[in-house]
């Protein structure tokens, strides 16, 4: 996979310098590290990665293992607009495919993608838990429930100008 | 609670905040004040009321009333209605969906009638983010009870004689395990609280800390005086954030209350808890992963023995509890384990929560006594199968679970039963399913998950799963063989024996269950390459009926792949080797001339 080189500044730098030394540097911390810094940074690049490494005083290696292995840590940025649809069982018993399908269809991207213009991307949800309302679609923080496939294209418009 | 004399218990739940219950709040309140109620009438925020498809819901106490599908536009006719005039919002009173009455008090309603909270005491009658409404309710008292008139043994002897066993799947005897952290010696020891949940489909122990935080963290300081610990810990996943920032509040606030923190009901007991974020991997769920990501590392499963009791976090004992397990201690301590294990089974005792969703009626939380039966959750409590559709199967245990069929309905609930009929307890999602789903399509899904999950830290799991889903996308593309049965049982049967955790282990329950119970689906698939219940779209095939066909080319407009030939007024057919089964044609023909085959 070709990858964008990621140059960061000194700000940001200090910034995960920073998060790392509020958790006094503790490789334990790792994972809370972690959170704060995709908190900040909305992913982790492997640059960022090398910086927490270092600053934790343990192996890179260590570090990607670790935001590899959960699916919460992303290596590459998401869409303005992140949707998340819910593929947990009750959504996916209540049609949950057939609005992801809608969605990428859409949007003329995969799951784990982001479109070209950086608006959107999509990922998949195993349960939100609002199952009530399954199937279940998230946009950002917003929620939408019993989504249909034919409720996708008007959800995306919302977002259209943003 | 305050001497208002009426309440509005508004839920405060994800579904219910999903569709605007915090705007409705507000409108509740606004309006109560504009109307000069302010010291007669109160709106609490709640935890969920187990109603969530009907969202959001608002219970009126001292009268029991609940009003479902509630919008911010209604406060205004709530407040003037029902607490002026004291006349009931009819149009908003929850209906019985198989009768269609209209229901005034929630006491009658045949959802509440069966069950039993125990676990839920609070969710949906406090406010979780007051400290004082949990005290009221006989919040801390059982903490005080064991700190200062019961030694750590005697406290653990009264879980012990309850019967309690853990609710995060395994069913070992809480008492017991309390018991052997304690006496294996340690110079530090730690409590961790279990709110991974990562069964898809179920939310239980998000529920109980977004609406009852404090018993949870009662349950982990009477755990740290009985083990010997002085440090609790909570691991959850980052995905509930609702829950996690109401359980900072109420950590906090049990600080400034002298609950947790040095010198607790000046005992000299010191106990203070701290939290650890889950990043979304299910295996966490498993204590010994779950030990290895609090340490900052990857979640993978090690051999057990020793067991965590023994060698836990930072290789010290460590006690882990499932949360819903830990909600149910300070009722044993303040009940007696005499009134505990009245509830329930020979072997099973008290309640169990599940979350109710898929085809029924009414979905959400449930709280019930153990040994109550399938047909009761499904048919009384879940109100029946929605549309009228025809029951057809119950997934319980989530992806390590299985799958059981109309001949169980009559199945007591409680752990050995379960796995008796092939299935499992787990967690406490129950999906249930219709004869709109496929269930080898419904093993496949499952099967998913668990190749997506699994660590990959041994071969069994890693790759013998990644098979069976392989051979089972494969009948539900019609490519199937007979001996494909076989290979399935031969490879699950392998999977179970030699995977090293559970998750492995119980990976191919949901295929051997559905082999079990719907063979002959299985058959159609394989044989007839047809799948009855119109899921698999691979054995699907759109075909145009000659007679109902006028020719209007509007399914030829419509096909993206152009499949579809015929001139105008002439009898249209679609080039089978062409169709990519989007639908298209189907939703775009007026004339019903497009059908499934
Ligand atoms: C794959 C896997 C996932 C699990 N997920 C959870 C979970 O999400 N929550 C939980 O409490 N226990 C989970 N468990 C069970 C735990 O390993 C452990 O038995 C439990 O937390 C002990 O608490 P209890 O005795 O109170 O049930 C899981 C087990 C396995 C094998
Ligand atoms: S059984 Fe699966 S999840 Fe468990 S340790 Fe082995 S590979 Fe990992
Ligand atoms: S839309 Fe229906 S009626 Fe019209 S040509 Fe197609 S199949 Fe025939
Ligand atoms: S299902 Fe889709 S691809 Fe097939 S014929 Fe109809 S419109 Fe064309
Ligand atoms: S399965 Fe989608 S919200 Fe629970
Ligand atoms: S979230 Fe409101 S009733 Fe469940």
């Amino acid at each position: 996979m070709s990858r964008i080189k990621v140059e960061l500044k000194k700000k940001d730098v200090d910034t995960i310098k920073e998060i790392c030394r509020s958790f006094n540097n503790n490789p334990d911390e790792l994972i809370n590290v972690l959170h704060t810094t995709q908190h900040a940074f909305g992913y982790l690049p492997a640059e960022i990665q090398e910086v927490v490494a270092r600053e934790l005083r343990i192996a890179v290696a260590k570090v990607y293992g670790v935001v590899t292995f959960y699916s919460f840590f992303s290596m590459v940025p998401k869409g303005r607009n992140p949707i998340s649809v819910c593929t947990g069982t009750a959504c996916y018993v209540r049609g949950a495919e057939n609005v992801l399908s809608e969605f990428r269809k859409e949007l003329n991207i995969d799951v784990g993608e982001t479109t070209p213009d950086g608006r959107f991307s999509i990922s998949c949800l195993r349960c939100i838990g609002a199952c009530g309302l399954a199937p279940v679609v998230m946009v950002g923080e917003k929620t939408y429930g019993r989504v249909s496939p034919e409720m996708v294209r008007d959800i995306i418009r919302e977002y259209e100008d943003q | 609670m305050a001497d208002f004399k009426i309440h509005l218990l508004v839920c405060g739940g994800t579904k219910c905040r999903s569709s605007l219950s915090t705007i409705l709040t507000e409108q509740l309140r606004t309006e109560i004040k504009n109307q000069g109620l302010d010291d007669y009438a109160q709106v609490v925020t709640t935890g969920c009321f187990g109603f969530c498809e009907k969202g959001p819901v608002i219970k009126i106490i001292p009268d029991h009333t609940i009003y479902t599908k509630v919008k911010p536009d209604d406060a205004e006719e709530i407040v003037t209605e029902h607490i002026v005039k004291v006349r009931k919002v009819n149009r908003l009173l929850y209906k019985d969906p198989k009768t269609d009455k209209i229901i005034t008090d929630a006491r009658g309603m045949e959802i509440y009638k069966k069950q039993i909270r125990i676990a839920l005491r609070n969710c949906g009658m406090i406010d979780p983010e007051s400290i004082e409404e949990y005290v009221a309710r006989d919040g801390y008292a059982a903490l005080g009870k064991a700190l200062t008139s019961m030694t750590p043994e005697e406290t653990i002897q009264v879980i012990k004689l309850s019967g309690l066993r853990g609710r995060g799947g395994a069913g070992f005897l809480t008492g017991l395990k309390w018991e052997l952290t304690r006496q294996t010696h340690g110079d530090e020891k730690y409590v961790v609280c279990n709110a991974d949940e990562g069964d898809p489909g179920a939310f239980m122990d998000r529920s109980i800390l977004e609406g009852d935080p404090h018993s949870v963290i009662e349950a982990m300081a009477i755990n740290g005086y009985c083990t010997g610990a002085s440090q609790g810990l909570v691991y959850i996943r980052a995905e509930y954030p609702l829950a996690i920032e109401r359980l900072k509040k109420a950590i906090q606030q049990a600080r400034e209350y002298g609950m947790l923190g040095e010198d607790i009901f000046s005992t000299g007991f010191n106990f203070d808890i701290s939290i650890r974020y889950g990043a979304g991997a299910f295996v966490c769920g498993e204590e010994t992963a779950l030990i290895h990501s609090m340490e900052g590392g990857r979640g993978e499963p090690t051999m057990k023995p020793p067991f965590p009791s023994v060698k836990g976090y930072l290789g010290k004992p460590t006690n882990v509890n499932n949360v819903e397990t830990l909600a149910n201690v300070p009722v044993i301590i303040n009940k007696g384990h005499e009134w505990f294990s009245s509830i329930g089974t020979e072997r099973s005792k008290g309640t169990k929560v599940f979350a109710l969703a898929g085809k029924v009626n009414n979905v959400g939380l449930i709280e019930v006594p153990m040994g109550i039966t399938l047909r009761e959750v499904i048919f009384e409590i879940g109100g029946g199968i929605k549309n009228d559709k025809k029951f057809k199967g119950i997934q319980i245990g989530g992806p390590s679970g299985g799958c059981l069929t109309e001949k169980h309905l009559d199945v007591p609930i409680d752990y050995d039963s379960l796995v008796d009929a092939g299935a499992m307890m787990g967690s406490g999602g129950m999906i249930i399913m219709d004869e709109d789903d496929c269930m080898v399509d419904v093993a496949k899904y499952f099967l998913d998950f668990t190749v997506d999950e699994s660590c990959g830290k041994c071969t069994p799991c890693r790759i013998g799963n990644k098979r069976l889903h392989e051979l089972l996308v494969n009948i539900t593309k019609g490519n199937g063989t007979e001996e494909d049965i076989e290979r399935l049982i031969n490879l699950a049967s392998v999977i179970k024996d030699t995977s090293l955790c559970m998750l492995g282990q119980s990976a191919p329950n949901p295929v051997l269950s559905t082999l079990e119970n719907f063979r002959e689906e299985y058959h159609t698939h394989i044989h007839d390459k047809k799948c009855p219940a119109g899921v698999c779209k691979d054995l699907m095939k759109y075909e145009i009926v000659p007679e109902n066909c006028v020719g209007c080319t509007a399914c030829a407009r419509a096909c993206p792949v152009g499949a579809i030939t015929g001139e105008r007024k002439e009898i249209h057919i679609i080039d089978q080797s062409l169709c990519i089964k989007c639908g298209a044609c189907m939703d775009r023909c007026k004339f019903n001339a497009v059908i499934i085959n």
